[in-house]
């Protein structure tokens, strides 16, 4: 299905955010995560579901000011 | 080059209970590279860094998967980590309340603490705090359990409104993020530091100069934040050092109670005794 991954489309098959983690390399990086503008914790990615045009952010730490 | 270290005796500052030695708050980002970046930190001596979340970048594209692929925010983790530097996430480039607190939250699981620098930005040009949406944004989190550091103006009722919304430390700006124009309002900044005589207040963004944060801290300001005056100098890790000298200068200078200016000259060589030779 289609998703938006940090803003760009993606055509995903996990059915979960953990699933989908997983599916692009993500599964042991250490990232906060949100979907559909709302954060999801890490241990609640195996229980959020993933649904065609969801919006997921993955950020991660990086350098600022 | 050595790290800096300094001259006079602890005289430790404190931050939502937690004690620093270091009075100089560095910012992280456009360093030439991360090795300077790191060696810029330890010739700073710097206790507390401050760092941000973006999406991470060097990731295998959906449907691409490339498992095990290095990630940048990954390895720029792994340096901050090595340095033993506590750090204060941001929320830079947040425009509206509901960013900024749920960069707030992603922050906190993230980097497993309750400091957040809260940013909310109004204006492009100038990145100057939207202090209204600061003031909501702070008083949602402060009641979440954050210890907020709000970047704000030097602006007295919104300091006010601040520590009423239960932030504990100040953060207003020298001067525009990034511009290196030094302390815009020195009066303001001095109110400031006269209005709130125990509230941690920390000069944030615009410094350009170890001169401005020497300046800072002679009007008793506790500490200095700055980025860009380390980052973008032709020797950061010297001017590091430099800025982490001129904070211990200020802050000594605060403390020993400086003389006050006059308008008209005094000689500071005795009269009595001079000879007359006409």
């Amino acid at each position: 299905m289609k998703i938006v991954v940090n803003g760009e489309a993606a055509e995903i098959r996990a059915a979960t955010l953990a699933e989908l983690m997983a599916e692009l390399g993500y599964a042991d990086a250490i990232v906060a995560t949100a979907v559909n503008g709302a954060m999801v914790r890490k241990a609640k990615r195996d229980a959020t579901p993933i649904a065609a045009g969801d919006r997921v952010e993955i950020l991660a730490p990086m350098q600022g000011g | 080059m050595d790290a800096y270290t300094p001259h006079t005796a602890a005289d430790p500052v404190e931050f939502y209970g937690t004690q620093v030695n270091s009075r100089l708050l560095l910012g992280t980002a456009q360093y030439p590279s991360p090795a300077i970046l790191a060696e810029a930190i330890r010739a700073s001596a710097a206790e507390i860094v401050t760092v941000s979340l973006r999406r991470e970048s060097g990731a295998a594209k959906a449907g691409q998967s490339e498992p095990g692929k290095a990630l940048a925010g990954q390895s720029f983790w792994q340096l901050i980590r090595d340095l033993g530097v506590k750090v204060l996430p941001n929320t830079a480039g947040c425009k509206t309340v509901k960013e900024a607190v749920t960069t707030a939250e992603m922050a906190r699981e993230l980097f497993d603490t309750p400091w957040i620098k809260l940013e909310v930005i109004g204006e492009d040009d100038t990145l100057q705090p939207d202090v209204f949406g600061l003031v909501e944004a702070a008083r949602i989190l402060t009641r979440d359990g954050f210890q907020v550091f709000p970047y704000t103006t030097d602006d007295l009722i919104v300091a006010d409104k601040l520590l009423a919304a239960g932030c504990e430390v100040l953060m207003p700006w020298g001067a525009p993020i990034g511009s290196g124009r030094g302390l815009n309002n020195p009066y303001g900044l001095r109110s400031m530091r006269a209005h709130f005589p125990r509230v941690p207040l920390v000069v944030d963004a615009g410094v350009g100069l170890p001169s401005h944060a020497a300046a800072a801290m002679e009007f008793g300001y506790d500490a200095v934040l700055l980025n860009t005056a380390v980052a973008k100098a032709g020797d950061p890790v010297k001017m590091a050092r430099a800025f982490a000298l001129a904070i211990e200068a200020g802050r000594e200078g605060f403390r020993a109670d400086p003389m006050e200016a006059r308008d008209m000259a005094a000689p500071s060589t005795p009269v009595m005794g001079q000879a007359h030779f006409g």
